[in-house]
């Protein structure tokens, strides 16, 4: 049995930058990974955040396969064939240092392991990882779907995504439940760059991306994302997993239900669809966040349930765990003490980070949707019927106008519900 | 023993689109694959390596990014690959390419004398099947297609099976010999995670135009009598009549059979099978 | 300015490579790259693309007919010119052209068409016979004779049916050491006719035989040859021969020129080409060539011939065919296939999918990477019709599909089309056939 410093299980975002990290403070690291090869089996909306990737390879736009650099951020509120835009821009995006870009993450996690593989760490596809090995209580390695599949470590990261078998195989987390778990789909349509720069306002080579609520998601909660690449545009919606099964609907349909909308319907235009992907993504949120270490093992990324769902924050999340506990495992292994004492160091890092203070600032979010599932139903249309009669010009004074908006909104909910929504929505987000 | 694996890297062409529209190939996302052909060729010189001893050493012809296939086709447990890559080898035909690599062969058994030589039937992009025999030719080596079974390897002679249109015919051929194979030859194996980390550290060795004694004026595009002149989209084949069978299924399926017979495509014939009760 | 490459659009064939007199275009990782410092925008390169890859940025829209390969000397002529020399010019100016069209092939030794009738364990391959009678189309458009040739050993009986299916001239090697196929002595004998006599075409059968054969001859010979192909054509202009063949898992139909050696040789896919008539007693010449085959020399030696008699290795000769896809759903319900089959006297098949799933074994699947089959009727329950499998059976002669899904590929290549439940119209059929067919008996 060959004997690594660390094994890390998933080649992804998060496994990867731990790879990388635990492979400059000189450990020798393997990763693990089911896929043909690192990237083949990440699926996601596709923007990278500028700021956490240069902390993994600084000034990795220099040379990594990206799409476009994100200069402006739309939202957009859907109800039925209305919608109401607000969005920020700043040409400065398109510059150094750059805020996102957006990417394909099969192309961007192949570069990725190329650097991992540059900096030392082995990277082996086609492999599962079956289970842990033992000896005592202690984790010394694993155990691969593989003829002589034993590999010995003194640690184990895991990041094998959102599918958690190995982490609930180890009793640090539990199996997943549709109500914590979102579906993803996603596109990507074809259209020549022109056509792309002129439809979202663009020079050349910048890119936008489209967050879409509301009627987007047919009222269950979830988002739908629009993102510009060099040559094509992803769609996608983003919804948990139960409300779907509940309504009887497929991921497909739930695409379908977007691109059907006219504001999106005209963006799209004249598009080819290239590919089709489906994932699944853990809903996160802090109150989900399993048990992130033990003795000789740390999780990180999907698998630590480490998602921003509000700002769609995902990879920057795995990738800065993923980096934090490549160091922590070094650290560990360098000092020879990997007990569970000593891992502790990981999580105290993560609260201290944005990863953790992020999650905690939100946590009530998830719980405050659910629990007021109206309020995807109600607003959307509640908000496009005000902007709609503020705007309407119909020589009606303005000030009327405003009396009849707000006798409007309390039609639609009453006055005591729209306090009890506003106090809700403000602890839950601010 | 020593056998040499012919290896190509092939786009999954169940994945290769025409655009209906553009009437291009539609490449992009391809992925690529080790051509399945040669995947079996490679299972069988590991096979017969386990059995008899010796080594395995993989040949292929690509781009730089075929590095990938080799780096894969070692998990299987071969010894050597070699990655002949270059740009004076781009827009070679099979005449060309087979050149190229009897060429390498030629040149690994200077230093290693070979005893087989398997290649896959065909690669699935072309299906030309002309490059293993093209090799076999240029080598001088007996060639023995589309083999479905090694009855026997000896020191001097293997013994094979092959199969054809009308049934399957047993040769023997002397040694040193190069077969094609078909997937029947047996099963892919799923390799060793010891194997697996052999091929992860390896780096597969890349010779170049100037590593071999080539004549250049055999490779490439002017070493290649055959090109493309013109590409399109299959012809499709224009529709007939389609009919609804979902409500009344039984007489949709009566209605059909009768017109085949109203049109003389089905004869009532007296020797048909179909008439006894 | 330089010619500007669409990279979505080239597929590296490398015609424009070839054919750019100032070599300025290199084909770098399978594309074509256009060296702007050589290119002067001579277009040859736009014409010859067979993607519409390659434009002059002035005119993208109508490259070809603003490229007139004439253009240039019908300019120079409206240039006033002295009487002696304009007799002289218009001269020169006819030899020029007819030297870019002069025939490649037809004009030089290298002459006739040949068609290699495999015979093996006393049979002669039917698709022999296809291409005689193919290869006399083309023999007529380029003017040429067409010639048959028979290697093996006591071929006498194969000779007059050669002249009844159209060739005009037999060539016959007959020896012992032909008896069994075997690629040396095979492709020795031919390639010692084919540098005798220098043909400019050569067609066989893309069978097991052809494609073995074929490509060992071609080495030897140093010429070019395209397999498996579907469509045969002489290019008017220059007699080239147009060898067309599906490629990328038949995704795409390719036609292949072979414009710097000879013989042109290509492989044809068997009952693909039309069966000519047969003229029973038609003569022609006969040529014995005598070739000594030194046994001792020839490296192989066939031990054993297994015939075969399984059903699904006649696949590509069956008459009527029915083939199940992925829609019969699980192996139990091969029966309703079995029955109809039954009824017919047909050869079950069926698609990659059913393969996979092991209802059926790899002989019996129909496709690109199984057989061709160009039965009278093809019957397909539940095939969706990828276009791997269309190009494998959508030359049968009538084509009836049965499948739920109306935008289903299969049904628009079918003669007829049902849509619905095949659970319920596969009996329902095979029932109405029985009832039919007995009916006939009993009469």
């Amino acid at each position: 049995m060959e004997n690594f410093d660390v094994i890390v299980v998933g080649g992804g975002p998060a496994g990867l930058s731990a790879a990388l990290s635990a492979a400059q403070a000189g450990m020798k690291t393997v990763v693990i990974e089911r896929g043909d090869y690192p990237g083949t089996k990440n699926v996601m909306g596709g923007i990278l955040y500028t700021k956490a990737t240069d902390l993994i390879v600084p000034e990795f736009w220099k040379e990594a396969p990206l799409e476009r650099p994100i200069i402006e951020q739309r939202i957009a509120m859907l109800s039925g064939d209305e919608s109401i835009l607000a969005g920020y821009r700043d040409p400065a995006w398109a510059k150094e240092p750059y805020n996102a870009h957006s990417v394909f993450r099969v192309k961007f996690d192949r570069w990725l392991a190329q650097q991992a593989e540059k900096a030392g760490v082995m990277i082996i596809p086609e492999t599962i990882v079956e289970n842990l090995l033992y000896k005592g209580d202690n984790v010394v390695g694993v155990r691969t779907g593989r003829a002589e599949g034993d590999l010995g470590a003194k640690v184990v990261i895991i990041a094998e995504g959102v599918n958690n078998f190995l982490a609930v195989k180890a009793g640090l987390a539990k199996p997943l439940k549709p109500e914590s778990v979102a579906v993803t789909v996603k596109e990507v349509i074809a259209l020549p760059k022109e056509k792309i720069e002129d439809r979202f306002c663009l020079d050349e080579g910048q890119g936008a991306t489209i967050e879409l609520y509301g009627d987007s998601t047919a009222g269950m909660m979830g988002v739908g994302f629009i993102y510009t690449n060099k040559e094509s545009i992803s769609i996608g919606v983003g919804a948990i997993l139960q409300p779907l099964i509940r309504n009887n609907w497929t991921p497909n349909d739930l695409l379908e239900n977007l691109k059907s909308k006219p504001y999106v319907k005209r963006l799209l235009q004249g598009g080819e669809t290239k590919e089709y992907l489906s994932h699944l993504i853990p809903e996160g949120g802090y109150t989900q966040v399993p048990k992130l270490h033990r003795q000789g093992v740390l999780v990180v990324g999907d698998t630590a349930m480490l998602m921003n769902s509000l700002n769609r924050e995902g990879s920057n999340l795995a990738m800065i765990s993923g980096k934090i506990a490549g160091e922590v495992a070094a650290q560990a292994i360098k000092t020879g003490d990997v007990s569970d004492q000593a891992m502790t160091v990981y999580e105290t890092r993560l609260r201290d980070s944005f990863v953790l203070k992020d999650l905690h600032h939100y946590r009530h979010m998830g719980k405050f949707f659910e629990e007021n599932t109206h309020l995807l139903k109600v607003y959307p249309k509640l908000f496009s019927q005000a902007v709609k009669m503020y705007l309407t010009a119909d020589g009606t004074p303005k000030k009327q106008r405003q009396k009849e908006i707000i006798k409007m909104a309390f039609e639609k909910r009453s006055k005591g519900g729209l306090i009890k929504d506003i106090y809700g929505a403000w602890r839950a987000l601010l | 023993m020593h056998f040499v694996v012919c290896l190509k890297q092939v786009p999954d062409t169940s994945e290769v689109r025409i655009d209906p529209i553009t009437n291009t190939l539609m490449r992009e996302g391809v992925p690529s694959i080790i051509n399945p052909y040669d995947a079996h060729g490679l299972e069988e010189a590991i096979r017969l390596k386990e059995k008899v001893g010796g080594k395995v050493t993989i040949v292929s012809m690509g781009p730089p990014q075929a590095k990938e296939a080799l780096k894969k086709a070692m998990t299987f447990g071969a010894d050597r690959a070699i990655l002949l890559s270059d740009r004076a080898f781009g827009g070679s035909d099979s005449l060309a390419t087979a050149y190229i690599l009897s060429s390498a062969i030629q040149k690994i058994q200077e230093t290693d004398p070979i005893d087989l030589v398997f290649a896959g039937k065909e690669a699935i992009d072309g299906d030309t099947a002309q490059t293993g025999p093209g090799i076999a030719q240029r080598l001088g080596f007996p060639q023995l297609t589309y083999a479905i079974k090694i009855q026997e390897l000896t020191e001097t002679t293997v013994t094979v099976e092959r199969k054809t249109e009308s049934g399957r015919q047993i040769v023997q051929a002397q040694l040193p010999a190069l077969i094609t194979v078909e997937k029947e030859l047996n099963d892919l194996r799923y390799a060793s995670l010891p194997n697996m980390m052999k091929a992860a550290a390896y780096e597969p060795e890349v010779w170049d135009v100037k590593s071999l004694s080539f004549d250049t004026k055999k490779m490439g595009l002017k070493g290649s009598p055959t090109s493309v002149s013109r590409i399109f989209a299959p012809p499709g084949r224009s529709g007939g009549e389609i009919m609804d069978g979902t409500k009344d299924p039984a007489a949709t399926a009566a209605t059909v059979v009768q017109k085949l017979f109203q049109q003389n495509i089905i004869m009532v014939n007296p020797l048909a099978k179909g008439g006894k009760s | 300015m330089t010619v500007a490459v669409d990279k979505t659009k080239c597929i590296g064939c490398g015609a424009c490579v070839v054919e750019c007199p100032i070599e300025a275009l290199d084909l770098i990782d399978g594309l074509a790259v256009v060296n702007p410092q050589k290119c002067n925008d001579n277009g040859k390169c736009v014409i010859v693309c067979p993607t519409n890859a390659l434009s002059l940025p002035n005119q993208p829209d109508q490259p070809k007919q603003a490229l007139d390969p004439e253009a240039g000397s019908k300019f120079d002529l409206k240039e006033p010119l002295p009487d002696t020399v304009k007799d002289y010019a218009q001269d020169n100016q006819k030899k020029a052209i007819s030297a870019q069209v002069t025939p490649v092939a037809g004009g030089d030794v290298w002459s006739g068409v040949w068609v290699i009738i495999e015979y093996s364990n006393g049979k002669v391959a039917p698709v022999s016979w296809e291409l005689l009678g193919e290869g006399r189309k083309l023999a007529d458009s380029i003017g040429c004779g067409l010639c048959g040739v028979i290697t093996g050993y006591q071929v006498d009986s194969v000779i007059p049916e050669a002249f009844a299916y159209g060739a005009e001239k037999v060539y016959v090697v007959d020896h012992f050491a032909l008896k069994d196929y075997r690629t040396e002595p095979y492709a020795e004998a031919i390639t010692s006719l084919v540098t005798k006599y220098q043909p400019e075409i050569i067609l066989m059968g893309a069978t097991s035989m052809g494609r073995d054969v074929f490509p060992a001859i071609a080495t030897r010979v140093q010429t070019g040859l395209t397999a498996d192909c579907t469509v045969l054509g002489i290019d008017p202009e220059t007699k080239l021969l147009q060898q067309t063949r599906p490629a990328f898992g038949g995704n795409i139909m390719a036609t292949i020129l072979c414009r710097t050696s000879r013989p042109q040789m290509a492989t044809v896919r068997p009952r693909v080409m039309a069966m000519p008539e047969r003229v029973e007693g038609r003569e022609g010449e006969l040529i014995h060539e005598e070739i000594s085959f030194d046994e001792t020399t020839i490296r192989t030696k066939v031990l054993e011939f297994i015939s075969s008699d399984a059903k699904s290795a006649f696949l590509d000769k069956a008459e009527i065919i029915v083939a199940v896809g992925l829609g019969i759903a699980a192996k139990r319900n091969m029966v309703l296939a079995e029955e109809l089959a039954e009824v017919l006297g047909a050869t079950i098949a069926g698609s990659r999918g059913a393969v996979e799933a092991g209802w059926l074994t790899h002989d019996q699947q129909v496709g690109q990477s199984g057989t061709t089959v160009r039965p009278k009727i093809y019957i397909a329950i539940g095939i969706s019709g990828a276009i791997q499998h269309l190009v494998g059976m959508e030359t049968s002669d009538f084509i009836i599909a049965i499948n739920n899904d109306p935008e289903a590929s299969i049904l628009k290549v079918a003669n007829y089309g049902i849509v619905g439940d095949l659970f319920q119209i596969v009996p329902a059929m095979t029932a109405e056939f029985k009832k039919r067919l007995q009916h006939g008996v009993a009469n």
